[in-house]
């Protein structure tokens, strides 16, 4: 144990050496958005949700260690505007149709917009064209709202060693790809069972035909909004983290 | 008669005067008349004029999401559309009865659907012109004037309504768009607090639609002649019926009747309905024009909603609707059923059988059973069919064998009462407005026939518009001679 704190919006924040400051924030109650970030893997850093301004600076909560005395600003006009843009953009660039899609109520994209507070779409959407992957007897792959925050990707490497999802191209072109010669998951050896299956945060890794079974005031984000659900969540840290057979020798 | 006014041999010499958007309908359509020097209506048309192509978007997508994404063709009935997919989606997962929760469930479901939609056009839409008269005061001629006029009326309708909606949120998860009918049953029963909420307010329901079908009739009584004669049209009829003759405005056989009297099919399996209901393309408007194959495009259309079902079923299962229903059949000869008019009075008979239903339901307590899902063996077609407020619905689709959406056909109420709505204008066009100099208020007779079969716009072409009132009057040459009304 240490005495070691740092300043979150004003107030001490304590935290153990190695912590970053989301995970001490978390800790101690106290929420800061995110999206890319879970406590079960190592930060990731991608999304940027959770940025906060830190002595001055705007840098991802996720990744930075938590230094004593250090002031950190999370909720606050400006770093929520910056991350209702992100939400925003992330919007645009799927094909996010809230009115049908299953994981509605369940989706922390959506949770997140809810959150803070977006209103309109921001920017003109992209509608990219991206077909689904339903050759899976028992699970659909709906790329149309992949925010490529690589959870998945952490999940059958680290956990479930099996490396089945990927992202592949740059920029724009970044997407999700699936690890076979056919490029379909049905030539893949996903199973229902898998920890990958669980932590998609959007409606992209689906177990078929169980769409809609949970009736509107039951699902996640029902209840209580995202900052209480997180911090429910928050206890578990990233230490448990496994590393990919798999993928081992091939980086 | 009244055929020969769809296509004008030479309308290049004719002005053309067109009712655009059609106000207090839901969803965007115009109506243009073709008329010559004289005045005398030569053609007249109504126009779907938006298209938004729910049939091809949905393809491509899993099974268990249409149910959901098909209800956003509407925001005033989709519980129609989320019950027949529902239904549709029920034979694809090879289930042919659900369980009694989850049957009783989706009724009581439709049932607050037909309640706060039949509310919605008698009070909010339509009352303004049956309490006010076709051609009066345009701004008093809303539901504002009627609150203004008749305090009492518009606050049953407002509550009646607001109750329906109730309904539908405890059933469905929302007021608009809930999610509980999923393929093979429901994802939800009803709580015992959740019945007792409803329960505590159905006597008063049940009591005002009652009052509702007296305002109809006494309308209907106290101008006989006009009601009777308004855009009065003979048509052959269909709708769902249950298997002992009684209306049921869930599930059934189809029924079809001539003109004459005739059955044409009766308890007919709607799984195969493309073996008597085709549908016809014509170039001036997206909504297609169904008719029955066994008569023909020319001959063959008909007539579906509160007038057909009323009058073709054998009994209403509630009392209080089915002494209405002997009323209204019995009313001046029989002549009430065969009006244009006669859809409003029809369709508060529906409107308190729907309260009946509701409350013969909560008091049912298979609602707050614990089994909500059966499963099948899967099957690649499915049609579901339902009685929707403003008359048949189908939802058809093909399901490949990795549960993708391939093709879906939906043929929705107000598609087929197409070519009844625009037989009915042409007759209100010769009756009223031949030879006539045309003002707000007699094109207003146009609308009042439009609106008496409470068309959904928005459904049939599956768009979605606004509906400000805007008259034109072009000239030969298509310049603007006058304007009425105001756009926003």
């Amino acid at each position: 144990m240490t005495d070691a704190t740092f300043l979150l919006d004003g107030e001490e924040v304590p935290f153990q050496p190695g912590q970053t400051v989301i995970q001490a924030a978390l800790s101690a109650g106290r929420y800061i958005p995110h999206l890319c970030y879970h406590p079960e893997f190592k930060p990731h850093g991608s999304c940027k949700v959770c940025t906060v301004k830190a002595d001055g600076r705007l840098v991802a909560s996720c990744t930075l260690p938590a230094q004593a005395g250090m002031a950190v600003e999370s909720d606050s006009d400006e770093v929520n505007d910056l991350r209702r843009t992100l939400v925003q953009m992330l919007f645009a660039e799927g094909n996010h149709f809230c009115p049908s899609c299953e994981k509605s109520g369940n989706c922390t994209l959506q949770a997140l917009g809810y959150d803070l507070g977006v209103m309109t779409a921001g920017f003109r959407h992209f509608f990219p064209d991206r077909p689904v992957d339903a050759s899976h007897p028992d699970i659909l792959l709906d790329f149309n709202r992949c925010i490529l925050c690589e959870l998945c990707v952490r999940a059958s490497c680290e956990v479930d060693g099996k490396c089945v999802f990927a992202l592949s191209g740059r920029g724009l072109t970044k997407h999700l790809v699936v690890n076979a010669e056919s490029g379909l998951l049905a030539d893949t050896d996903v199973a229902l069972t898998d920890k990958a299956m669980e932590v998609c945060p959007v409606g992209v890794i689906l177990k078929k035909r169980v769409g809609f079974a949970q009736p509107i005031g039951q699902r996640r984000y029902d209840p209580q909004p995202i900052s209480a659900q997180a911090l429910r969540d928050a206890p578990r840290t990233a230490d448990g983290a496994g590393k990919c057979t798999a993928c081992e020798g091939k980086e | 008669m009244t055929l020969q006014l769809e296509t004008a041999p030479h309308p290049e010499t004719l002005r053309r005067v067109a009712i655009e958007p059609i106000s207090r309908v839901e969803g965007h359509g115009k109506v243009t008349l073709l008329i010559d020097e004289d005045n005398h209506v030569r053609q007249a048309r109504l126009h779907i004029v938006e298209f938004r192509g729910f049939e091809k978007f949905v393809q491509g997508r899993p099974f268990w999401e249409i149910p959901v994404m098909v209800q956003r063709l509407c925001g005033i009935c989709p519980v129609s559309h989320h019950l027949a997919a529902s239904k549709a989606m029920d034979q694809i997962v090879g289930v042919d009865h659900l369980t009694p929760t989850a049957e009783k469930l989706r009724r009581l479901m439709h049932y607050g659907q037909i309640l706060q939609s039949h509310a919605l056009h008698f009070f909010h839409l339509s009352s303004p012109d049956l309490l006010f008269g076709f051609g009066s005061e345009v701004a008093r001629r809303n539901i504002v004037g009627v609150a203004a006029a008749h305090p009492d009326v518009a606050k049953q309708g407002v509550l009646l309504r607001k109750y329906g909606q109730e309904v539908i949120r405890v059933t469905a998860g929302k007021r608009v768009h809930g999610t509980s009918s999923v393929p093979g049953g429901v994802n939800k029963n009803l709580s015992s607090e959740e019945r007792d909420h409803l329960l505590k307010d159905i006597y008063p329901i049940i009591a005002w639609s009652r009052e509702a079908v007296a305002l109809a009739r006494r309308l209907f009584e106290q101008d006989l002649e006009r009601y009777n004669s308004f855009g009065r049209f003979d048509a052959h009829s269909l709708c769902l019926i249950r298997a002992d003759g009684a209306m049921d405005l869930y599930h059934g056989g189809l029924r079809a009747r001539t003109v004459d009297g005739k059955t044409l099919f009766d308890h007919e399996n709607y799984d195969h309905y493309w073996e008597h209901i085709h549908e016809e393309v014509k170039s001036w408007s997206y909504m297609k024009f169904p008719f029955f194959r066994e008569l023909g495009p020319e001959a063959g259309w008909y007539r579906v909603g509160p007038l057909t079902r009323v009058s073709q079923c054998d009994f209403i299962p509630t009392p209080f609707a089915d002494h209405e229903r002997r009323d209204f059949l019995a009313f001046d000869g029989g002549n009430a059923a065969g009006a244009t008019l006669g859809y409003h009075w029809a369709r508060m008979i529906e409107m308190l059988h729907a309260a009946e239903m509701i409350k013969e339901l909560l008091h049912d307590d298979d609602l707050l059973g614990q089994d909500l899902l059966v499963t099948g063996e899967r099957r690649e077609r499915g049609v579901g069919m339902i009685e929707a407020p403003r008359g048949t619905l189908i939802h058809h689709y093909r399901v490949d064998e990795n549960d993708l959406v391939v093709r879906a056909n939906l043929i929705v109420s107000t598609t087929h009462n197409n070519q009844a709505m625009n037989e009915a204008i042409r007759r209100v066009a010769s009756q009223y407005l031949d030879g006539q100099t045309l003002t707000e208020g007699l094109l207003n007779h146009i609308e009042v026939a439009v609106r008496a079969f409470d068309p959904c716009l928005s459904c049939a072409t599956h768009a979605l518009g606004k509906m400000p009132l805007e008259l034109e009057l072009l000239g030969p040459d298509g310049a603007l001679l006058d304007r009425l009304g105001t756009a926003p």
